[in-house]
């Protein structure tokens, strides 16, 4: 019964993906099923542009939560990601109970009396309301619980990565001086990572590993189909078809998903009803990014489109 | 199913999968979400969970096919399956009678369970006893292909092949024709257990195999590797690499407390009448190395200048720039042919302009004075490959004097052993004077040191 009901869960968030206009593989509904059924965050790698960081947008707006974003940089640090203390804030209360403070310590005889009087007063300039909480704390504390995307990961220095751990196995932080902050509600955790630096692997054992490539063109035919609206069917087959042909290139950045739909969007603007090498050699700046690619592409633009065609004829 | 569980995770383990126990729980809970009953989901709640990059995913899922891949027990010879449909219906002819009398009613009393089973030709029934069989006789543990007969009559054994046989003797004199169905079967059988033996040897043995190969390999002199295993060596140099390349290119992390660095404190707080607001640390400045190879590609040390430009030119990451120079009779520069082709062209180029002649140290060095002593700073370490071997001609040491003189350190690289240094033609002991570090380099294993000392000074 529980596998049965596995794989029309599994059909379910595919579905659910679908209706934020979100095409997923099997694979990656497995992917965002599991993650959800052993709470364990999700590490996406794969070339940029194959819609990584949509995926986490997408299952936030199925499921309706909020999503909150921690963008990664060389440099990131704790007080940036985590929380930071407002000591601006520390300071205009101390100035402010100045008063305060000198009525209650002035009973105080000895300084050591004064002391032990301020033990008494615990830590309040510590406490959670001076505590600036950033995406990681917020993430958290949110009641609904929510999905927390750590994006391009392999841009943060090694160190920071240290500093995850903690969140992404047992999600929980610990602040030195307040304790261990638990989640409120686990949230779902999506990290990703263009594979600039290979990350640790205390990192990616707790982690679900999923990899996103180049879809398949039927599959990249449907997404744009949900992205790109008053494309006509034979238009958006061509050129799928097409830019499956210049993948097969040896170029120095390959078209992806997002390329294609920018490309579907131009077509679409320009009126083409198909696929010229007129209207390809001027819009191929949207598809590719490099004036060298564009040099090496550019002699292939005829071939590329007959072939496209054939496929639209036999497919 | 837990337990085959277990065994997949040793055969992902043997595919080269890292599967640490904790991966093995996490997989264990996505498969108790998923279920068995979905294959393709299976596969991918597996993969989602003990692979970790795109390679691992590659060979865990060769790995995940091979193994639910069960071998088909062998179908028994056509004919006695048509004896037993036949004799289903209705005795037909008096030769077929015995058989098919034998096929059903009696002949099943006083025999062992193992030869009732493969009568009755219950492929499952023979399949599930093949697998817990193969569990009793520890299959997994199965390391090198010499063991592969070893397995298989454990496995047989464990089946009961002894009932069998006196099950057989029996036969042979009450019921022969029956014996011979049976004898039929039987080697069906031992084909089946010895097709569940080899994939089992694929699943479990291919890391140790592959570590023994490389092993072999490794200690293997670089100059004298047959033709065939010039591709295994080319994979092992680029494993080396691979290693080399985790080794050293850790973030090259500046140095941030320690030492006040007092001139730069100064300077940055002129404007605050030199209050240090701001203040600057010593740092510590490391520099990547710098490489210029000078590789002998005559004759016999043509294959070793090869895996050794392979090596150098695969550490991208670790080292900064790399100039490569070949030579037998004169020098060329080759850096831009290996950049841009791939190995095995780029060598075949190299050789065809420069390679094969018979060595001419002297005058490749001037060649190397005359056109690129600019390449040479404090801080490039210059490699020479090479026997030392220049045909009697003038060695030019002068030239490798200067060289040492402009170059943060000579390290010569060898493919022969000490012993045959200064006999016949060599010229390495008058090399050697100038030269910061001389040592063998003839295995995978001397380059890969030599390789990572140099690299380890820049650290």
């Amino acid at each position: 019964m529980a596998e049965q009901k596995a794989s029309t869960s599994i059909e379910a968030v595919e579905s659910g993906l679908a209706a934020q206009g979100y095409i997923a593989s099997r694979q990656i509904a497995t992917a965002v099923y599991l993650s959800q059924q052993i709470e364990k965050p999700i590490l996406v790698e794969g070339p940029a542009g194959v819609g990584k960081t949509e995926l986490a947008k997408a299952i936030a707006a199925w499921r309706g939560m909020k999503m909150i974003r921690l963008q990664c940089y060389e440099g990131l640090d704790e007080a940036k990601a985590l929380y930071e203390w407002k000591y601006a804030k520390q300071l205009l209360y101390t100035q402010i109970l100045k008063d305060k403070l000198g009525e209650v310590l002035g009973g105080a005889q000895t300084l050591h009396a004064a002391l032990e009087q301020l033990h008494d007063f615990g830590d309040v300039f510590f406490s959670k309301e001076f505590v600036e909480p950033r995406p990681l704390l917020q993430a958290l504390e949110q009641p609904g619980g929510c999905v927390l995307l750590i994006d391009e990961i392999d841009k943060s220095d090694a160190e920071f990565e240290s500093l995850l751990l903690e969140i992404l196995s047992d999600f929980q932080v610990t602040i030195p001086e307040l304790g261990t902050v638990s989640a409120i509600t686990p949230p779902t955790v999506i990290l990703t990572s263009n594979s600039e630096r290979d990350l640790g692997d205390a990192l990616k054992r707790r982690c679900l590993h999923l990899h996103i490539g180049f879809p398949e063109q039927r599959l990249e035919e449907r997404i744009v189909e949900s992205r790109v609206s008053g494309i006509s069917q034979a238009l958006r087959r061509q050129m799928v078809g097409f830019i499956h042909e210049i993948r097969s290139l040896d170029l120095k950045k390959l078209p992806s998903v997002s390329e294609t739909i920018d490309w579907a969007r131009v077509l679409v603007l320009l009126q083409a009803t198909e696929l010229d090498t007129e209207i390809v050699k001027d819009t191929l700046n949207v598809l590719l990014k490099y004036e060298a690619d564009i040099e090496a592409a550019t002699p292939q633009v005829t071939t590329f489109i007959a072939k496209a065609a054939r496929s639209n004829v036999f497919g | 199913m837990r337990e085959n569980l277990h065994r997949f995770f040793r055969a992902a383990r043997g595919a080269g999968v890292h599967v640490s126990p904790a991966e093995s729980i996490d997989a264990m809970r996505a498969v108790k979400q998923v279920g068995f009953s979905h294959r393709a989901i299976l596969r991918d709640a597996l993969l989602l969970t003990l692979a970790k990059s795109q390679d691992e995913k590659l060979a865990l899922g060769d790995c995940f096919d091979l193994f639910f891949s069960q071998p088909e027990p062998r179908q028994h010879q056509p004919e006695a399956d048509d004896n037993d449909d036949a004799s289903q219906d209705a005795d037909q002819t008096p030769s077929l009678s015995s058989a098919s009398e034998a096929g059903e009613g009696q002949p099943s009393e006083g025999l062992g369970p193992l030869a009732q089973m493969l009568l009755s030709q219950d492929r499952n029934a023979i399949a599930a006893a093949i697998a817990s069989a193969s569990g009793a006789a520890s299959l997994s543990d199965i390391r090198y292909s010499t063991q592969r007969g070893i397995f298989s009559s454990r496995i047989l054994d464990a089946m009961g092949l002894q009932r069998l046989r006196d099950d057989l003797d029996a036969l042979t004199a009450t019921n022969p024709s029956l014996a011979e169905r049976l004898r039929g079967a039987l080697d069906a059988l031992r084909e089946a257990v010895r097709d569940t033996v080899s994939q089992g040897l694929a699943l479990y043995a291919r890391e140790e195999a592959e570590n023994l190969r490389n092993e072999i390999l490794r200690n293997a002199p670089l100059a004298r590797i047959e033709r065939r295993q010039v591709a295994e060596m080319r994979a092992l140099i680029r494993q080396i690499a691979r290693r080399l390349r985790e080794r050293y290119s850790k973030p090259r992390k500046r140095q941030r407390r320690g030492h006040l660095d007092v001139r730069r404190t100064l300077r940055r707080n002129a404007a605050w009448g030199g209050v240090p607001f701001l203040t600057a640390w010593k740092r510590k400045h490391r520099d990547r190395p710098k490489i210029v190879a000078i590789c002998d590609v005559s004759g016999s040390v043509a294959q070793v200048s090869d895996f050794f430009l392979l090596l150098i030119h695969s550490l991208h990451e670790v080292v900064d720039d790399v100039h490569s120079f070949a030579f037998s009779s004169h020098l060329i520069e080759v850096s831009e042919i290996l950049e841009k082709k791939s190995p095995e062209e780029a060598m075949a180029e190299i050789m065809s302009k420069v390679g094969f002649g018979s060595s001419d140290y002297g005058s490749s060095l001037v060649d190397f004075e005359k056109e690129f002593m600019s390449t040479l700073t404090p801080q490039t370490t210059v490699i020479v490959l090479g026997d030392a071997r220049s045909n009697n001609l003038d060695p030019r040491a002068d030239i490798l004097r200067r060289i040492s003189e402009r170059s943060k350190r000579v390290v010569w690289l060898n493919p022969e052993g000490r012993l045959a240094w200064g006999f016949g033609d060599s010229e390495m002991p008058r090399y050697a004077t100038f030269c910061t570090v001389v040592r063998q380099c003839a295995t995978a294993q001397q380059l890969e040191r030599a390789v990572s000392d140099i690299v380890a000074t820049y650290q």
